[in-house]
C-alpha cells in the first residue's frame, strides 16, 4: 500500500486545498494519472500519481485544505490484497463520510458537573485509526455509530456492526431529511468548511514574497550578462515561418529556450537544485518558464526534457502551457521540478532583465527585447538586431567564470539556428 | 555441538550452567570470570562445579571491583579471548557503565573497525524475590538505549540453554540479562533444540484479538494472564521480545498488524523504558493498524521494596495484566 501525499508544487508552497477528486476508492490508476484538482495560493493544479494501482482511500474531502505532506489517500498495488472485505458498490454516489473534530475533554471528565456537559456535546467523537480506516471503506457514517471501545471510543467492531445492520435495513434512512453539513476529519488540521475560495492577489504576492527574500536571504547571486547578435537567428526564423501557415509559426523564444538547454549540457553546474548544503545535477532538462498572469502575479511551470525536444514540439509545449495557465489547468508535475528557469521580458519593452533565482534553483536566465543598435562585426558597422542575455546564478553552485562561458555558448548556440 | 535428541526437563540454572560448560568445553578461549563464581559456585549456584572441572585459570573468582573485572574482561576480548563476565546483578553493573558503554560498546566504532569485543556479560536482573532495592532493579531498558551492545533477554530454558554460545559466536558485545525468579523455573528443554538466532522476537502463544508484548521474567506472568483471558473469550497473542537491542521490529508490527491491539508488559519503569520504545515503534509502524490506544503494564516508579506485599504491589502481575486487557478491549471484550 503506498502513501499518497499533497504534493509540494514549489517551494514557495505551504498548503493545498483539495477542490476535486477525479477519483474514488476502487478506481484503476496509473502513473501520470491526474486524480485531483487542487487550489495552492498561487493557482489551479492538476495533481498526478506517481504510482500505479488501486485508489484504496481517501482521508481529505473536497473542500479541505491541508499542508503540505498530510496523507491525502492511500493507493494499493495491483494485486494487492484489499485490508477488508469491500461491500458491493453502491450505483449512487456516496455519501461523504461525516467526521466532526473532537473537542479537547478533561483527561477524567466523570464526576465533575462541567465535564460532563462536555461529554454531552454532539460532536464529541473517539474514533481509532484502525475504525476510522474501516469506515471510509465501509462506507459508514460515524456520528451515527455508537462506540463500545476504552471511553466510549469507536472501534473497528462498531463500524463492522453498523455497516451489517445498514445492510440488513438499507432503506432505514435513505435521504438525510435536512441537508448535512460537512465537518472536516478531525485528523486534519486548518480545515476550512466548504470550497473556501482563496483570494489568489493577495496569497500569490504573499508566496511570491515569500519565496523571493528566501531566495535573496539566501543565495549568494552574481549576474552576468552579454549581447547577443539575434539577425542569424531571426532571420533563421522568418525564412521558417514563411513555410508556414499562421497557427504553427514559431515564436524566437524557442529558440532562445532550445540553446539554454543545450547550453546546459556543457555547464552541468546551472542545472539542477541547491539542497541541504550541497548542489544536486539534474540530469533531466525541465526549464521553467517565467508567465505573467491576467490577473497578476506569475507561475514558472516546466517543459520537459527541452534538449530532447525539437523545435516543433517546444513550441507546441509552450503554446500549450500558456493556455493551460490562463485556464488554470497546469499538472503538478510541470509546477514542481522546473530545473531552471528561464524569465523573458522581450515584449513589456525593457532590454535587460536581472532576476531572482527561484529557489532552491540555482540559475534564471533572463532575455530582454530584441532591438535594432549599431554593431561592429567584420570590421563593419552596422545595424543588428541585438538582445541582452543576462544570467543570474548561485555562487555556491557555481562562479562568474563558468557562468560567462555558460552565456557565451547560448550565444553561439544562437548563431547557428539552424542547428538547433 | 548436537541438539539434543530427546526433551530433558531441568531448571532454567541447570540450563545455563550446561551452556557455560558447553562454551568452555567448545572453546579454549573461553572462560568465566566474576565475584564468586569460583569456589562459592555463583550467588545464584549456575557456575556450581566448574571450578573443580575447569580449573581457576578458567573460572576465575575476582575482587569486588566490577569497573576492574568488566574492564579486565573487555582487555581479554581484544587479546583474542572469548570471556564471559559474570556481574551479580544490573544494579551493581553501574559501577562498569563506564567500561561497558565508554569501551565495549564504543572501541569498535572509535577504531574505525579495527577492534572487535567479543565479550559476554550476564547478569541476574527483576525483582521479586525480597532482596531490596539494589538488588531488584530493571535495567535492561538503560543498556538497550546503547549502540553497540546486543542485549538478550532469555525467557524460557530454551533460550537459557541456547543463546550463551550463539552470544558468544558475535565479535561484539552481548548483554544477558538473567531474571532472579527464573533459575528456578523448571522446564522441558525441547527435543531437538539448538541454536538460537539473537535477532528475532518469537510469538509465545498465538492468538487474535490483542497482542502481549513481554520478556524476560514478566513473559511468565503474562501467559499466564493469555490463559485466564482465554475462557473469557479473549484470545491474546503472546510476543516474547527476546532481544532488547535491536529491536525485532518486523515482528511486533505484524503481530499488531494482526490483532489490531497492543499491550506491552514491563517489570522497568514506565517512564524512559523499553515499553516506551515499543509503543512509540507501533505507533510508527502500525498506528492505521490500531484499534485502541497502546497500553503499558510497567512497575510502580519507585525503588523496588523489601516488603512482600509491597514488592508485589510494585510489579506488574497477572491480574493487572487481565484487567488491563479487558479494559482495552472495551466493552467488546
Amino acid at each position: 500500500m503506498a502513501e499518497f501525499r499533497m504534493p509540494s508544487l514549489g517551494a514557495d508552497m505551504e498548503v493545498g486545498t483539495i477542490l476535486q477528486w477525479l477519483v474514488k476508492p476502487g478506481d484503476s490508476v496509473k502513473r501520470g494519472d491526474i486524480v485531483a484538482v487542487v487550489d495552492t495560493e498561487k493557482a489551479t493544479i492538476e495533481i498526478e500519481v506517481f504510482q500505479s494501482g488501486i485508489i484504496d482511500s481517501i482521508f481529505v474531502p473536497e473542500g479541505n485544505e491541508v499542508p503540505v505532506g498530510t496523507l491525502i489517500a492511500m493507493i494499493r498495488a495491483d494485486g494487492e490484497p484489499a485490508p477488508a472485505p469491500a461491500p458491493p458498490k453502491p450505483a449512487a454516489p456516496r455519501p461523504p463520510v461525516t467526521l466532526k473534530p473532537a473537542p479537547i475533554v478533561s483527561p477524567q471528565p466523570a464526576a465533575r458537573p462541567e465535564a460532563a456537559k462536555v461529554a454531552a456535546l454532539p460532536h464529541k467523537l473517539r474514533v481509532s485509526p484502525l475504525a476510522l480506516r474501516v469506515a471510509l471503506d465501509l462506507n459508514v457514517d460515524l456520528s451515527k455509530v455508537k462506540g463500545t471501545g476504552p471511553e466510549g471510543a469507536i472501534t473497528k467492531a462498531d463500524v463492522e456492526r453498523a455497516a451489517k445492520a445498514a445492510k440488513e435495513a438499507p432503506h432505514a434512512e435513505a435521504e438525510p431529511a435536512a441537508p448535512k453539513v460537512e465537518a472536516p476529519p478531525p485528523a486534519v488540521p486548518r480545515a476550512k468548511p466548504g470550497v473556501a475560495p482563496i483570494d489568489h492577489h493577495t496569497a500569490m504576492r504573499r508566496v511570491i514574497a515569500a519565496a523571493m527574500a528566501r531566495s535573496k536571504r539566501e543565495i549568494p547571486h552574481y549576474y552576468l550578462g552579454t549581447q547577443v547578435d539575434m539577425s542569424r537567428a531571426l532571420a533563421w526564423l522568418q525564412a521558417e515561418n514563411l513555410k508556414r501557415s499562421v497557427t504553427e509559426r514559431i515564436l524566437y523564444s524557442v529558440l532562445l529556450l532550445k540553446a539554454v538547454a543545450r547550453a546546459l549540457h556543457d555547464y552541468p553546474e546551472m542545472n539542477g537544485y541547491w539542497v541541504d548544503n550541497a548542489f544536486k545535477h539534474s540530469d533531466a532538462i525541465h526549464v521553467g518558464v517565467a508567465i505573467s498572469l491576467r490577473k497578476g502575479g506569475l507561475i514558472a511551470p516546466a517543459i520537459h526534457d527541452v534538449d530532447k525536444k525539437s523545435i516543433d514540439e517546444i513550441m507546441a509545449n509552450l503554446r500549450d502551457l500558456v493556455q493551460r495557465v490562463r485556464a488554470e489547468t497546469l499538472r503538478s508535475s510541470e509546477i514542481a521540478d522546473a530545473t531552471i528557469t528561464v524569465t523573458s521580458l522581450g515584449e513589456q519593452g525593457v532590454e535587460s532583465v536581472f532576476g531572482i533565482i527561484y529557489p532552491p534553483q540555482v540559475a534564471l536566465i533572463g532575455f530582454g527585447k530584441v532591438v535594432e543598435r549599431p554593431w561592429a562585426s567584420n570590421g563593419m558597422v552596422g545595424a543588428h538586431p541585438l538582445m541582452t542575455a543576462t544570467l543570474a546564478a548561485d555562487h555556491r553552485a557555481s562562479d562568474g567564470h563558468r557562468g560567462g562561458l555558460f552565456l557565451a555558448a547560448i550565444d553561439r548556440l544562437l548563431q547557428e539556428p539552424d542547428k538547433l | 555441538m548436537n541438539a539434543s535428541a530427546k526433551t530433558a526437563r531441568m531448571t532454567y540454572r541447570e540450563a545455563m550452567r550446561q551452556a557455560i560448560r558447553e562454551a568452555l568445553q567448545r572453546d579454549p578461549r573461553v572462560f568465566l570470570m566474576g565475584e564468586d563464581v569460583g569456589r562459592y559456585g555463583g550467588c545464584y549456584a549456575v557456575s556450581k562445579g566448574l571450578l573443580e572441572e575447569f580449573g581457576p585459570e578458567r573460572i576465575r573468582d575476582t575482587p569486588l571491583s566490577e569497573s576492574a573485572f568488566v574492564g579486565a574482561g573487555i582487555g581479554a576480548a581484544m587479546g583474542g579471548m572469548r570471556p564471559i563476565v559474570e556481574i551479580m546483578t544490573v544494579n551493581f553493573s553501574l559501577l562498569a557503565l563506564d567500561q561497558i558503554m565508554n569501551n565495549a560498546a564504543t572501541i569498535l566504532h572509535m577504531s574505525g573497525g579495527q577492534f572487535n569485543i567479543p565479550l559476554v556479560i550476564r547478569m541476574a536482573t527483576g525483582a521479586g524475590r525480597q532482596v531490596g532495592a539494589q538488588h531488584s532493579h530493571s535495567l535492561e531498558g538503560w543498556y538497550a538505549h546503547i549502540p553497540g551492545l546486543k542485549i538478550l533477554a532469555p525467557a524460557v530454558i530454551e533460550d537459557a540453554r541456547w543463546m550463551l554460545w550463539t552470544a558468544l559466536e558475535d565479535p561484539d558485545p552481548v548483554l544477558i540479562f538473567e531474571h532472579q525468579t527464573l533459575y528456578n523455573m523448571e522446564g522441558e528443554l525441547p527435543a531437538g533444540s539448538g541454536p538460537v538466532d539473537i535477532e528475532k522476537a518469537i510469538v509465545r502463544r498465538p492468538g487474535t484479538d490483542v497482542s502481549l508484548i513481554s520478556y524476560g521474567g514478566s513473559l511468565h506472568k503474562v501467559v499466564q494472564a493469555a490463559e485466564q483471558l482465554a475462557p473469557m473469550g479473549i484470545n491474546a497473542e503472546v510476543v516474547d521480545l527476546r532481544v532488547l537491542r535491536p529491536l525485532d521490529n518486523a515482528t511486533i508490527i505484524e503481530s499488531v498488524t494482526r490483532t489490531h491491539r497492543a499491550l506491552i508488559v514491563d517489570e522497568g519503569w514506565r517512564s524512559g523504558s523499553i515499553s516506551a520504545e515499543v509503543s512509540a515503534r507501533i505507533m510508527e509502524g502500525a498506528f492505521y493498524e490500531l484499534d485502541v490506544p497502546v497500553g503499558r503494564v510497567c512497575t510502580a516508579e519507585v525503588p523496588i521494596p523489601y516488603a512482600k506485599h509491597l514488592e508485589d504491589a510494585a510489579l506488574p502481575q497477572v491480574p493487572v495484566i487481565v484487567e488491563t486487557v479487558r479494559a482495552l478491549m472495551g466493552s467488546n471484550g
